[in-house]
């Protein structure tokens, strides 16, 4: 970046979370640095994408989880071309051009492109009726099929899926799960927590196929049901797949950029070309590619120091938490869960009250941590994990509740 | 005499007497209508002048019906008494028409009262015609009924409790006396303290709590007494301190008795390097009690539970003939028993060795005197086997049939592993008692259930011969009667109707009396003929008197001997010529360290009545094998480990506790623990069954043992609302807890072995329950709760040692809860209650647990965006999904 009279330009694709992360960022840090033009495919400015399961249970509007608005990037002199994708990129002349035939110079480029919902090549997956769940569309597409429709199948059981369901059910469809694993959130859950969350789950209505290989979509124009390689048949009319996302590299793979599952970064989020950095889901950093927001945000955040000119701020990599935002099913996972490799493992299990915790410790630092139930100390163990310090001396805590840490209350 | 009013007339608080040990303390109790009582001590009582130990403090809570045996049992079914009496009287005509009436024998105990003990001794002794009826008191003072038949002529305590604050110096000889008399203790402790010039010198290898008011304290070795009072009494006499006007008319033996002692001890070096101790403490005791006319030496089982007890009791009394001191305030030899009514079986005749009311086999005319009385025909003429010999003499099949009362032999006999086979042999086992289990009882043919205290109705007499009434509180529950009822109806089953026609404990009172009374010219001590014949109301309103009491006399004679008068055919004291010898069995090379047993000062005997209170189970809830650091160090035991316990007789397990209080080279146990209580407590398996040869008494205060520390992989509790039954394996002990039985528990195999087993005992235990688990395999801990009702049945925790389990009275005060809410789950699990409060308002960051309070707190102190909150609290900095909310309250803020 060579000093100019003119401030430097720099072009952000993508206007999801971490984009907007980004930006606020340097608008707070350093406003006038960099003159920002701000591409984004979807037709509005920028929204809370994980509350988007909330828009669709109905406890929150769309209006409720937009972030901004077209007046938040002119306030801050932010040039935002909504729904507006950018095509192509230029490597040599430092050009990108966008759908609607414009065309815009930069000095430093910043891939924010997200990640797409994975859809699966299913016959019917054209049908109407047939949705995935990733953005605010596909949640209003949902949100108008419940007015007529009775049935759902959600296809994928992780959070999202999950998350799908429950907007569904509360919207008061009947709703199956059909899951192809063994059980529930296998990515984030083991075995034992996956069986309290689907039997709380149960409890509020949802069904659940498990060890489910979705074969077909079937239906005369309009889904009418899903069918298993079991040979079961799930009658529904609607359909919500929900089997992950892909990092969107479409963009940076045309351009030349070294890609792989998603950009690769280093640990200045720089691409393989130095005047294009990539931050967010679209990102693959040290072989890891994160579906979650604090990772995109840590980017983001590490990102915007260093355009800001801070040279030594770096981004190590992030150890994820999920929480599962769905009413009142208390669920978080973080880290590492699956105590191979000596790493040690233990667990406090209240069935009665679907209560259940698992830790992980490896060279008695605290390696990952599973909550149902009660997710309140998520944070601590979170914390506890970034921080890498041995826990051995809360070995019971971390266990059994960060309130067994301290000293114990007084009798009343 | 003065009659107190008919006690249920007293507005429901009755006078009554302590169930606990031989200083016979003066109780009021009453009703609480459930089943319990309040007791509190009696000021009026002589013994005890209101006070009360933690026993007896605790006595209204020994009285639940849990456990208690409520009919009789025929080979382990449920029968009436016609059947059951029935029964036993058949198989006992049987077995004696078969086998002559000697392969019947009765084994009672200081537990009962004086009217049980009386028939008891007649029926057998008197009509079925057999020699064989021993007690458990044996066990406890027999030594010292030998000692004072031999210097005394009778079996006589000459002093009085007051003697003990009287005196200026108090020397307690193997008596730990602040934990098995408390209130002895504390009578002599708040005499010391109004006259600080008085000294107590405590002699006793262990330097015990008795030790907290000691100005000198003598930690002799095991068995030593007789070189230490023979050493004494050579320091006596060559130093002058002689009374000698008493000791020419009415004492014989002193130039014997000198010269025995000169012979082996000849002065205080000697003695100390006999006792092992420094000459100086020697000299010094021997100074003090030269110097004090008014001495006591109290002695307890320390004395009288060894090879030696009679001689060691004889040493000690010699000292008192020679300097005259005896019989006069504030001085005397002393004997204090450990049972309530070890006194009221010595005068009924109730050891093998004896006959009845102070009369012996010896004497023809009392052998006929009491046949004329008892109008007996079989009266057997010939003493019985003593209490070893007789269960000695059941194992080899010569006694067949043994009637076991109020006491539990498979515990508290020596070599208790023989006496269990013995039982286990025997033809016919009957056992009274008023508890279903017992180590014994599980050994019986048939169980006969008795009155409890608190139910049964009667007299006992104390260490200071006072006798005084036992009273009922409420009428014995279910089918449990009297021992003497039982022993009436087998009395006329067995053709002896008239004999034993009693109405109540007033009928055998009166004959007991009549007896003692009976042909006795003042030639035998035991006479209570003033009370011979007083009508039931009377005898209901007794006020505790001192023995002898005879006709026509006032009955307040409170001290004997002091004028010199004696029981013996001539009237004189004996001095007795003893000469030191050590414990039967030394230790050796195999069995390095020798093995003192004792008790503690909250368990009474087997813990059929303290252990079932939490309270008196609170102090020591497991058995401890006390040793000296050195040892444990030389013999690679830790402290809190556990300890295997082993002799040529047998083995045992137990907690080790390291104490410099211990005498290196010794270790001390605990008597009480039973089978039934732990699966390895049983010290008695380890004790040798050597006895005195006057006595009978065995030795149970040193046993040669060699000790090895146990491997454990883990150790545990389970905490449950109902008993468990475990399997042997392992260690366990049971301890009463409030609304719960505890167990401590350890093992050789893997954590997870361990509970694995658990969890399949709690399965069955709890069928239905809700579980919580704590489960930590990498470190060995494991944990669960048994939640049914809402209550918690259940709870139990595994480690790999002590520092993975948590405090036992967090979850074990959750029994007393009546629901468990659902805070308190997790307090289960982790053994207490949860730190900070857990309100921090309701939660709006998920992820990092941030409550409203917190965030508009941090508002109200100067953040004023997400990503100051963020930076605070970290609340909103993980998911974001909580970023609404935040900025809502910013927004309401601003």
């Amino acid at each position: 970046m060579c000093p100019s009279p003119a401030p430097p330009r720099l072009v952000v694709a993508g206007n999801g979370m971490a984009a907007h992360r980004l930006l606020e960022r340097l608008a707070e840090d350093s406003p006038q640095r960099w003159s920002i033009t701000v591409f984004g495919a979807e037709p509005r400015a920028n929204y809370n994408r994980i509350l988007l399961s909330t828009v669709l249970s109905g406890e929150k509007s769309a209006a409720d989880v937009m972030d901004t608005d077209a007046a938040w990037f002119s306030r801050r002199g932010i040039t935002f071309h909504a729904g507006v994708a950018i095509t192509s990129i230029d490597r040599e002349r430092r050009i990108v051009h966008d759908a609607a035939g414009g065309q815009a110079a930069y000095d430093h480029l910043v891939l924010a492109t997200g990640s797409d919902a994975v859809q699966l090549p299913l016959p019917g997956k054209d049908l109407d009726g047939v949705r995935t769940f990733r953005d605010l569309d596909d949640v209003e597409h949902l949100i108008a099929a419940t007015r007529t429709r009775r049935r759902a199948v959600v296809i994928g059981g992780g959070l999202l899926g999950l998350e799908a369901a429950w907007g569904l059910r509360q919207r008061g469809l009947d709703v199956t799960v059909v899951h192809l694993m063994g059980h529930l959130m296998e990515r984030q859950l083991d075995r034992t927590a996956a069986l309290y969350l689907q039997r709380d789950l149960e409890r509020r209505g949802i069904r659940f196929a498990l060890r489910a290989d979705t074969a077909a979509i079937e239906g005369e124009g309009r889904v009418e049901a899903v069918r298993l390689r079991d040979g079961r048949r799930l009658a529904t009319d609607l359909v919500v797949m929900a089997v992950g996302v892909r990092p969107n590299v479409a963009l940076a793979r045309a351009a030349g950029l070294a890609v792989r599952r998603g950009v690769l970064v280093d640990d200045a989020l720089a691409t393989s070309d130095t005047a294009i950095s990539a931050i967010g889901e679209c990102v693959e950093h040290a072989g890891q590619v994160y579906g979650l927001v604090a990772p995109a945000w840590a980017q983001a955040d590490v990102l915007a120091a260093r355009l800001a000119g801070n040279r030594k701020v770096a981004y190590r990599g992030s150890i994820v938490g999920t929480n599962l935002k769905v009413a009142g099913v208390a669920v978080y996972a973080a880290g590492d869960i699956a105590a191979a490799d000596g790493a040690e493992e233990a667990v406090c299990a209240d069935p009665d009250t679907g209560l259940y915790r698992k830790v992980v410790l490896r060279d008695g630092r605290l390696a990952g941590a599973v909550l149902v139930g009660d997710a309140a100390d998520g944070g601590w163990l979170f914390d506890l994990m970034q921080r890498g310090e041995p826990v051995l001396h809360l070995r019971e805590p971390l266990v059994l509740g960060r309130a067994f840490a301290e000293p114990a209350r007084q009798a009343a | 005499m003065t009659v107190l009013p008919l006690a249920r007339e007293a507005r429901d608080i009755v006078r009554t007497t302590c169930a606990y040990c031989g200083v016979g303390c003066g109780v009021l109790a009453s009703s609480d209508g459930q089943g319990g009582a309040t007791v509190a001590g009696d000021p009026a009582h002589p013994a005890n002048f209101g006070r009360l130990c933690s026993k007896g403090s605790a006595l209204g809570e020994t009285l639940g019906l849990e456990g208690r045996l409520l009919a009789p049992v025929i080979g382990g079914r449920p029968a009436g008494w016609d059947e059951a009496l029935d029964h036993v009287a058949n198989r006992f005509a049987a077995i004696a028409a078969a086998h002559g009436p000697d392969a019947i024998a009765f084994y009672v105990s200081g537990q009962l009262l004086t009217e049980d003990y009386y028939v008891a001794n007649k029926l057998l002794k008197g009509f079925i015609g057999s020699r064989h009826l021993d007690t458990n008191s044996r066990l406890c003072m027999a030594s010292s009924v030998a000692g004072h038949r031999r210097a005394f002529g009778s079996d006589t305590v000459p002093g009085t409790y007051e003697d003990l604050e009287l005196a200026d110096l108090v020397v307690l000889v193997g008596s730990n006396l602040a934990w098995c008399h408390p209130v002895l203790f504390q009578r002599i402790a708040a005499a010391r303290e109004a006259r600080p010039d008085m000294r107590v010198v405590v002699v006793d290898p262990r330097r015990t709590a008795t030790c907290d008011i000691a100005d000198l304290h003598l930690p002799l070795a095991a068995g030593s007494d007789v070189a230490l009072f023979n050493g004494l009494l050579l320091h006596l006499h060559d130093t002058g301190v002689v009374d000698r006007r008493f000791v020419d008319r009415h004492t014989v033996g002193l130039d014997a008795a000198l010269a025995a002692a000169r012979a082996a001890t000849p002065d205080v070096a000697a003695v100390a390097r006999w006792c092992g101790l420094p000459a100086a403490d020697v000299a010094r005791l021997y100074a003090w009690v030269a110097q004090s006319e008014r001495t006591v030496t109290v002695y307890s089982q320390g004395v009288n539970q060894s090879s030696a007890g009679t001689d060691k009791v004889n040493a000690i009394i010699n000292t008192h003939l020679l300097t005259g001191r005896i019989g006069r305030p504030g001085m005397g030899p002393f004997s204090v028993t450990g049972q309530p009514n070890a006194m009221g079986g010595r005068e009924v005749g109730a050891l093998a060795n004896q006959l009845a009311a102070h009369m012996d086999y010896d004497d023809p005319v009392a052998i006929d005197r009491v046949r004329r009385f008892w109008q007996a025909p079989h009266l057997a003429t010939g003493a019985g086997h003593k209490a070893i010999d007789l269960f000695r003499a059941i194992g080899t099949g010569e006694i067949k049939a043994v009637w076991v009362m109020a006491t539990n032999p498979a515990v508290s006999m020596p070599d208790a592993g023989q006496v269990v086979r013995a039982l286990q042999a025997c033809d016919f086992v009957v056992v009274s008692d008023f508890v279903r289990d017992t180590d014994t009882a599980r050994l019986a043919h048939v169980l006969l259930p008795a009155a409890a205290w608190g139910e049964k109705d009667g007299t006992v007499t104390n260490s200071e011969r006072r006798i005084s009434r036992q009273r009922p509180l409420r009428p014995a529950p279910g089918l449990a009667r009297p021992d003497w009822w039982a022993l009436s109806q087998i009395g006329r089953r067995l053709g002896y109707a008239e004999a034993f026609d009693y109405h109540g404990p007033a009928d055998i009172f009166r004959e007991h009396a009549r007896l003692s009374a009976f042909e006795n010219d003042g030639a035998r001590a035991f006479d209570i003929g003033a009370v011979a014949d007083i009508p039931a109301s009377l005898y209901d309103g007794l006020e505790p008197f001192q023995w002898p009491w005879r006709a026509g006399e006032s009955g307040l004679q409170q001290r004997l001997f002091g004028d010199g008068s004696f029981h013996t055919p001539d009237r004189r004291g004996r001095f007795v010529a003893v000469t030191p010898r050590p414990p039967c069995h030394a230790a050796t090379e195999a069995f390095p360290l020798v093995l003192n047993t004792g008790r503690y000062r909250d368990q009474w005997h087997t813990m059929t009545r303290t252990g079932r209170t939490p309270r008196l189970s609170a102090h020591r809830p497991v058995p401890l094998l006390a040793v000296h650091p050195d040892d444990a160090a030389r013999f690679g035991l830790a402290d809190d480990g556990l300890a295997h316990i082993e002799s040529r007789w047998g083995a045992a397990v137990m907690r080790v506790q390291t104490t410099a209080e211990q005498r290196p080279g010794t270790v001390f146990a605990p008597m009480h623990w039973t089978g039934v209580l732990s699966a390895a407590g049983r010290v008695n398996e380890v004790v040798n069954p050597q006895a005195d040869p006057i006595s009978g008494q065995p030795e149970l205060k040193a046993t040669p043992v060699r000790v090895s520390a146990v491997a454990t992989r883990w150790q545990g509790f389970v905490l449950s609302r109902q008993p468990l039954a475990f399997d042997c394996r392992g260690y366990w002990v049971a301890v009463r807890g409030a609304g719960h039985w505890r167990y401590e528990l350890a093992g050789p195999e893997a954590p997870v072995a361990a509970w694995e087993r658990l969890e399949a005992l709690a399965t069955a235990a709890v069928t239905e329950a809700e579980w919580l688990l704590y489960r930590d395999p990498a470190i060995g801990r494991y944990r669960a709760a048994l939640l049914h009702g809402g209550q918690l049945q259940l709870a139990m925790y595994i480690a790999p040692d002590a520092a993975g389990l948590p405090s036992r009275i967090g979850p074990a005060a959750l029994f007393s809860e009546a629901r468990i809410t659902p805070g308190q789950r997790r307090s289960v699990l982790a053994g207490r209650d949860p730190g900070r409060s857990a309100d921090l308002g309701p939660a709006v960051c998920a992820c990092h647990g941030v409550g409203r309070d917190a965030i508009e707190k941090a508002i109200a102190t100067g953040c004023r965006t997400t990503r100051a909150l963020g930076e605070r609290l970290r609340a909103g900095t993980n998911c974001g999904s909580c970023l609404p909310e935040l900025r809502a309250l910013l927004a309401g803020v601003a």
